[in-house]
């Protein structure tokens, strides 16, 4: 938890000798709770003073980042139970599992699938953050040659999973110089796991089905001078899974309690368990196998549930292009909430058809939502049509309204008297048909 | 071990327990109730109170066919979709808790439905299922209230739940609810001050708390769900907190949103990234209702009977108790 300036004066020298650039130490330790100087500004703080106050300033959850060739997934650092109260901000990591007793071109047909995975969502890529590798066969070479397998397909980041501290070393040998999360530690074979993870500057994971097992690993393990941790409560069931992910959270939140400090991860077998990881705190999620139709639809729930509440994403208003539209093409008018936005220019875009469409500054906000909230009116429209130069652009004038905002034509018409103002159909599904047929 | 000081939220307020349906010797016809709300902390909390009621699956049906729907409903409808009776019958198989009828703004052959339309649909669902039922009228202000009291008449006493409750047309529909024993459900667009006002308005004109729900309606995943999931978080603590006015039973209906997207309604033309379209679809319709019930849903109402069987799994898992105060 951050310290009051009050706090951070009895770690100070309090000898107000003013070399940090402030009349007294006192002046010094309020700029330095509102994080507005460096401490190395005083050069007589003791060591001691400068761990503890290096402790506070580290956030309540451990940011965790996963690497390799350039690819990196961070977990951690959060800051809130509930996304109103600030926002969620590191997106989970989500990874796909394949296991190592499958054939190797299997493997690596799997894996390619997974890599080439990108699926585009209001203007955003989705991908796989990275794959997860199972020893099942409990065989180190196996274990090996699957990570090459790996490789071979893709350079995203991996989990390994095996409880055998030999199969692990032969795997992470594989892939020195990565930052992976090694899968993982528990009760029996932490020390072994802790050694690995020192070793090869791995993270690791930390597995046990309590929270007293958990903190008992954690504290022990960190001893060992592991401190990437991520935690595992295993626990059969979601509401389980649950509440201990909320206990860890509200522990590391409201308590300041380091040794549950660290993200947590889960493992997917199904739907709801994918669900749950993401709207309920999970730092990375494991898939139990890649499918697209399952992978698009957790990326987007991630998405959402990880957008700023203060901040809808939205694009920037102007006059946009489709299809290279000439100058007696259609002008479409649509709001700069993304997601309307992308919804109408993707299908104008698969019409074929060129047009104009015309975002107009609606605060980010939907068709009907900005029209309710009095952003998306006849006059606002208007005003678009001059900031943009449209009458410039076009020799005919027409203006297409999307169809749930009908009840703006009459008014628009007089705003805009020489343009022609036709009405479109309510869900942008049916543009192409609209277009081909109406205008 | 080293002891650990779990934080324990204590909240001063509850959610009402709202019964909905009403069996034989209650003077109606159902063979089963339902009871949903009565939770004294934040979903699935078993650790800090015990979660009487689980939450309950509806299932929506219509009055007639729904033209516009997906292809992949129609097609997993198509025995029963013309005729409401085996619709509630085939619903009811799907293992669903309860069933929420929409009625149509026009019927088969274009026309304005008709009071009397409405009530013999109503009435062939009543006859087919012994679940509880909920009604929804078209959504248009003149016609819903006159369907919803025409029904509300006609089944006097089974406690069926009247929608859709709106801050520019409740009067009616409450007013017809509370002189013939049923419920309410009160919608408002994704706000926790609106979704006060509302409750207070219902109030105010005699309808006790003990028959409202609310619907705070959500977006589907992708659209807009990100809001839903929010403000049911938010009316859930404020109704922890001890706010009188939002201790309701939360209605939503992923089903309806997650079947409006282009994801679950077209399977041609669109992203080879997306996967097989019906299992699309299932998924996008269980996302979007798992996600709402960890944000507090009381009632999910679903579409498709795989998404009924998914989320079923999901909430035996959330109620199961391994760890309790
Ligand atoms: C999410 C949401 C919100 C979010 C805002 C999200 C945002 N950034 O816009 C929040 C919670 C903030 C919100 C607030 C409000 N909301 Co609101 N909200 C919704 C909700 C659930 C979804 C809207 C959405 O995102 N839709 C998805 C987008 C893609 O749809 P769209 O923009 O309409 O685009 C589609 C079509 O219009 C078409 N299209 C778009 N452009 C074009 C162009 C052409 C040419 C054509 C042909 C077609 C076309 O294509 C798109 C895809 O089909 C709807 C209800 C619902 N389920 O639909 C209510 C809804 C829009 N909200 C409503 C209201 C009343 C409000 C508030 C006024 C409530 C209040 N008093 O607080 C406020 C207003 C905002 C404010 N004052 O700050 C009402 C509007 C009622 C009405 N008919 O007037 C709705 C319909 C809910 C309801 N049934 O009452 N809301
Ligand atoms: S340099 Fe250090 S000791 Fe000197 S006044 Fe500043 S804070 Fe105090």
């Amino acid at each position: 938890m951050a310290l009051s300036g009050i706090q951070i004066y009895k770690l100070l020298p309090q000898t107000n000798c003013k070399e940090c650039g402030f009349p007294t130490c006192l002046a010094f330790a309020m700029k330095l709770a509102a994080k507005q100087v460096e401490l190395s500004a005083c050069p007589y703080v003791t060591e001691e003073s400068k761990a503890q106050l290096a402790e506070s300033a580290a956030p309540p959850i451990r940011l965790v980042s996963l690497k390799s060739n350039g690819y990196e997934v961070k977990a951690g650092n959060e800051v809130v139970l509930y996304r109103h109260e600030k926002t969620f901000y590191n997106r989970p990591g989500v990874f796909v599992k394949v296991q190592d007793d499958r054939a190797i071109d299997d493997i690596k047909a799997e894996v390619a699938r997974a890599d080439a995975f990108t699926a585009n969502y209001v203007g955003i890529d989705l991908t796989i953050d990275g794959i997860a590798v199972e020893s099942v066969s409990g065989d180190a070479t196996k274990f090996a040659d699957a990570i090459g397998a790996v490789r071979s397909a893709s350079q995203k980041p991996l989990i390994m999973i095996s409880l055998n501290s030999d199969v692990m070393s032969a795997g992470l040998r594989a892939v020195d110089g990565e930052t992976p999360l090694i899968y993982g530690a528990s009760v029996d074979n932490w020390e072994a796991m802790a050694e690995l993870a020192k070793q090869h500057k791995a993270a690791l994971a930390v597995i046990a089905d309590s929270l007293e097992g958990l903190v008992d690993l954690t504290e022990k393990i960190k001893g060992k001078g592991v401190e990437d941790l991520v935690l595992h409560p295993a626990s059969a069931g979601l509401s389980t899974a649950l509440i201990m992910n909320t206990q860890i959270r509200r522990l590391a939140l409201k308590k300041n309690f380091r040794p549950l400090g660290y993200p947590s991860m889960a493992f997917a077998s199904k739907s709801a368990d994918a669900a749950q990881a993401i709207t309920k705190y999970s730092g990375f999620v494991v898939l139990d196998q890649f499918a697209p139709e399952l992978a698009y639809p957790i990326l987007v729930l991630r998405q959402n549930i990880y957008t700023d509440p203060q901040k809808p994403i939205q694009v920037q208003p102007g006059l946009y292009e489709i299809n290279n539209p000439k100058t007696d093409d259609p002008v479409l008018v649509t709001t700069n909430f993304s997601i309307t936005y992308f919804s109408v220019a993707n299908e104008v875009e698969g019409s074929g058809l060129p047009a104009w469409l015309l975002v107009t500054d609606a605060e980010g906000m939907s068709v009907l939502t900005a029209w309710a909230a009095g952003k998306f009116d006849s006059e606002r429209i208007a005003k678009a049509v001059k900031t943009f130069n449209v009458a410039d652009k076009v020799t005919r004038h027409r203006l297409v309204l999307p169809g749930h905002v009908a009840v703006l034509s009459g008014e628009l018409e007089s705003e805009l008297p020489d343009w022609e103002i036709r009405v479109g159909p309510r869900e942008a599904v049916d543009i192409p048909k609209f277009m081909k047929q109406a205008l | 071990y080293m002891p650990i000081e779990i934080p324990i939220d204590k909240w001063p307020g509850s959610v009402r327990a709202i019964t909905i349906g009403a069996m034989q010797s209650e003077g109606g016809t159902r063979e089963r109730t339902v009871v949903v709300g009565g939770e004294k902390a934040m979903p699935y909390m078993h650790f800090e109170s015990e979660m009487p009621h689980p939450p309950v699956i509806g299932m929506e049906i219509r009055d007639r066919r729904p033209d516009d729907w997906s292809p992949l409903l129609l097609e997993t409808w198509k025995d029963v979709i013309d005729d409401p009776a085996k619709w509630a019958k085939a619903a009811e198989d799907t293992g669903v808790d309860l069933l929420v009828l929409y009625l149509s703004l026009t019927d088969r052959e274009g026309n304005e439905t008709t009071p009397e339309g409405a009530v013999s649909a109503v009435k062939s669902v009543l006859g087919a299922s012994g679940l509880p039922l909920v009604v929804f009228g078209p959504g248009q202000a003149e016609l819903d209230n006159n369907l919803l009291v025409a029904v509300a008449e006609a089944t006097k006493g089974e406690r069926l739940v009247l929608g859709i409750c709106e801050d520019k047309n409740y009067r009616t529909i409450v007013a017809t609810a509370m002189a013939n024993g049923h419920l309410v459900s009160a919608r408002t667009p994704m706000d926790v001050n609106l979704a006060k006002q509302l409750n207070i308005l219902i109030t105010d004109m005699g309808l006790p708390l003990e028959r409202i729900l609310m619907d705070p309606t959500t977006g589907a995943l992708g659209y807009g769900i990100e809001y839903g999931f929010s403000v049911m978080e938010r009316l859930r603590l404020a109704a922890l907190q001890g706010d009188n006015m939002t201790q309701l039973p939360m209605i939503v209906t992923p089903g309806f949103e997650a079947w409006k997207t282009k994801e679950s309604k077209v399977g041609e033309g669109v992203p080879a990234s997306w996967g097989d379209w019906l299992r699309r679809a299932i998924n996008w319709e269980t996302l979007t209702a798992v996600a709402l019930l960890e944000s507090g849903a009381d009632i999910v109402v679903l579409r498709h009977p795989d998404s009924v069987k998914q989320v079923r799994v999901a909430i035996d898992e959330l109620m199961a108790v391994h760890q309790t105060v």
